[in-house]
């Protein structure tokens, strides 16, 4: 057991924070995730503003040189085809600066999946726009009626010749408002068992007959939308893989390192900075005069934060000795949501009656109010990605072995 | 970066596991609850031949010359097995001290007996105030020369009925200050107590008792530290073992147990508390070996400090919330003193008090994250 890095794996970390240090555009160095910057790279991009979008095309050209947009890809792909434990410490370093990724859902799953069912005439069209930053993927596989159960979707996709006519609705459509293209599950197949009926297809997003509603977040944020399929048409060729084999081809993973220590790295430097503002006088009057029962849940949180760390770390270990993680990847999702949700409410209570302020810029604002967003934007934590409860009940059955309900 | 065993630990954890299962069944675990002197002189010698009293031993004085985190593999087992008597008396009351702060002469007269299974120690810490500050040492020490006597109430001083030797902290003018006392001396009274876990735990009342000094006069306190980080952590490992195989118990008997025409582990309401308590326990078993590797590996000393008190404060709290789901789970004949699983809920109480709870930890902690 060691907690410390090999010399292979600290000189590999050196060569991370040396481009970090030289590359990483001014508007991203404050350290600060609010959408407008981190989350927003992929709205930098298409900004009217010109330093925006200029930080956005520079850090991408900065990345793609060295392979790092999609570090895990295999390099004849154009990736950097690392190993899983230098994705780790990629993605930690990175994290570290909360640095915008740009790869997005492009590089995170559809990637993957063409690398490993596309046809070559796929890959040759789109993973080079993925790598470039000219294509801006989003996914659709929830419906309205098939969210935990997402296997029992509805959408239909019916062959025409050489095309597909679709019609029905996704929803929680991440992005789909900046994105370009969209790939998503559809039952091509309605009268055979719900997953042996499900093709995985690719669109334009401004396809004839496709229309996206955003679908305003409890947080006033859009960030989510609403997708309708009314009668478009898709050419069959842009089907991944065998027709009626999509749900199986929108499992395929590739040896992407899963430790999701991004979470832990930014809760753990949301405490550090709380701690730095209650040394400033600003700090001081903000804090409540009764803190001493919050001061010990942050303590709780902070042990929490260690734990999960170690979860990531454990994830990462068992990938590096070239097995696959079981029930552990589910521990770190559902830890980690609910992690965050009781630290977002513990930070927010810091602030007593202040934790009502919900305007970033107001003077009431303790620390940009945050904490109290963050109590609202964790709320989907716990839900999106496969729920607690799916999580729990998929350690139990796959990770423990006990008997399915 | 691994958290996986080195081939060396995985050897030593199978071999103790399997010794474990064969010598100290759970009829050895119930039969020394009911034994005055709370452990088994057979097994006892069969473990030194194991080399386990000696595992931290250096080679020199007899011991084995493994770290720290080699012996936190152990005691994980140890608590897998709930073994009884006085192992973690013995070398983290005992043997650390005298390695951390003994002369060359008391490693030498006491370490090998230590490692050959011939002699028992305690650390006699905590009084009636049962704090585990320094302030919690009063009972007075005098120094003469290289002799220290002592006169005080120690209280909760594990094993005590059976040690040879006892650490015991005491404060003269100078401040804390630690001796090694024969149990065996008029000035020395010992009294059982009765506890949850039924292990021995006693009453020490000294009266002049005498013994040797150990490190210098009113060096005490500081010198304690290593060997209370030591000691802290072993507990956590210990609550590892038996809360993985409380877990492992329960998760057996929900696939076994039958209502409603199902294994009662078929329902979410089941399943969920299991997935619960591997989460509990896969984190205290990280956060220990943290704590256990940044002491073995010599990390700097503010990291290691508070690696400690955190792996303290989460394993007391998740351990405890493991065996309550055993229970739980269980149903009402886990609340028989026949079924096993009650051992294992009565005894995770003992080690989670012992060198202070999650609230004395989670305090400590606040403290460090300066908040």
């Amino acid at each position: 057991m060691d907690w410390s890095d090999s010399p292979e794996q600290a000189a590999f970390r050196q060569q991370v924070k040396d481009f970090i240090q030289k590359e990483l555009p001014e508007r991203y160095r404050s350290g600060d995730e609010s959408e407008e910057l981190s989350g927003g790279w992929q709205a930098d991009r298409k900004s009217d503003n010109a330093e925006a979008r200029n930080s956005a095309i520079a850090w991408a050209d900065s990345l793609a040189k060295k392979g790092w947009i999609a570090p895990a890809w295999p390099k004849e792909y154009g990736g950097a085809g690392l190993s899983t434990i230098e994705q780790f410490i990629y993605n930690q370093e990175m994290a570290e600066v909360a640095a915008p990724m740009p790869g997005g859902m492009g590089v995170s799953m559809l990637g993957p999946t063409l690398i490993v069912h596309g046809t070559d005439e796929q890959k040759a069209e789109h993973l080079p726009k993925i790598l470039s930053g000219e294509v801006a993927w989003a996914q659709g596989y929830s419906e309205p009626g098939a969210g935990s159960d997402l296997a029992s979707l509805q959408t239909r996709a019916v062959r025409d010749g050489d095309e597909y006519v679709i019609n029905g609705q996704k929803i929680w459509t991440s992005g789909g408002h900046l994105a370009d293209w969209l790939f998503a599950l559809v039952r091509t197949d309605p009268e055979a068992p719900k997953h042996r009926g499900i093709s995985f297809v690719m669109m334009d997003i401004k396809s004839q007959g496709l229309s996206l509603r955003p679908l305003i977040n409890m947080g006033w944020k859009h960030h989510f939308n609403e997708t309708f399929f009314e009668d478009v048409r898709i050419p069959v060729k842009n089907r991944i893989g065998e027709e009626n084999r999509g749900w199986y081809v929108g499992m395929t993973l590739l040896d992407f390192e899963r430790s999701g220590i991004a979470g832990a790295i930014s809760y753990k430097r949301g405490q550090d900075q709380i701690k730095q503002f209650l040394d400033t006088a600003e700090g001081k009057a903000f804090k409540r005069v009764d803190a001493n029962m919050v001061r010990l849940e942050l303590a709780d949180r902070a042990i929490e934060t260690e734990v999960l760390f170690n979860f990531a770390f454990r994830i990462v270990s068992i990938q590096n000795r070239g097995m696959v993680p079981n029930y552990e990847a589910s521990v770190n999702k559902m830890f980690g949501s609910e992690v965050h949700q009781r630290l977002a409410r513990s930070e927010t209570k810091l602030w007593g009656l202040y934790g009502n302020v919900w305007d970033p810029k107001s003077k009431y604002a303790p620390m940009g109010a945050q904490h109290v967003q963050d109590y609202v934007g964790s709320v989907p934590h716990t839900i999106f990605s496969g729920s607690s409860e799916i999580q729990r009940n998929v350690i139990a059955t796959r990770g423990l072995g006990l008997p399915r309900g | 970066m691994d958290l996986g065993l080195s081939e060396q630990q995985e050897l030593l954890k199978n071999a103790a596991r399997e010794f474990l299962e064969n010598e100290c069944p759970e009829q050895h675990v119930r039969d020394m609850e009911e034994d005055d002197k709370g452990y088994s002189p057979v097994l006892w010698q069969q473990m030194a031949e194991q080399g386990w009293q000696g595992l931290l031993i250096p080679e020199e004085h007899g011991g084995a010359g493994f770290d720290f985190l080699d012996l936190s593999v152990l005691l994980e087992e140890f608590g897998r097995a709930l073994v009884p008597g006085p192992f973690m008396s013995t070398v983290l009351g005992g043997a650390v001290p005298i390695m951390e702060i003994g002369s060359d002469a008391q490693k030498a007269e006491f370490l090998p007996k230590i490692a050959s299974g011939d002699l028992i120690f305690t650390l006699a810490l905590t009084e009636p105030s049962a704090r585990f500050d320094e302030s919690g040492v009063q009972a007075k020490a005098t120094v003469s020369g290289n002799e220290v006597s002592f006169t005080g109430t120690k209280l909760f001083v594990p094993d005590a009925n059976v040690a040879d030797y006892m650490i015991v902290a005491g404060r003269s003018g100078k401040g804390v200050t630690l001796g090694i006392v024969a149990t065996a001396q008029p000035g020395v009274k010992v009294t059982q107590l009765q506890t949850i876990a039924r292990d021995k735990q006693c009453e020490v009342v000294l009266d002049g008792a005498k013994g040797q000094l150990l490190g210098a006069e009113g060096a005490g306190w500081a010198a304690l530290q290593p060997v209370l980080q030591k000691y802290t952590v072993a507990e956590c490992a210990y609550l590892v073992g038996l809360s993985q195989m409380d877990f492992e118990i329960a998760v057996d008997y929900a696939k076994e147990r039958v209502q409603f025409g199902r294994p009662i582990g078929s329902f979410q309401a089941i399943q969920h508390k299991c997935a619960d308590m591997v989460t509990d326990v896969d984190g205290s078993r990280f956060i220990m070996y943290k704590a256990a590797w940044a002491i073995s590996s010599g990390q700097p000393a503010k990291d290691t400090s508070i690696a400690v008190n955190m792996a303290k404060a989460w394993c007391s709290e998740a351990t405890r919330r493991v065996v309550a789901h055993g229970q739980q789970i269980h149903g009402g004949i886990g609340f028989t003193k026949d079924y096993k699983i009650q051992l294992f809920f009565r005894r995770q109480k003992r080690a989670e008090l012992a060198f202070g709870d999650a609230d004395f930890h989670r305090e400590l902690v606040a403290q460090q994250l300066g908040l």
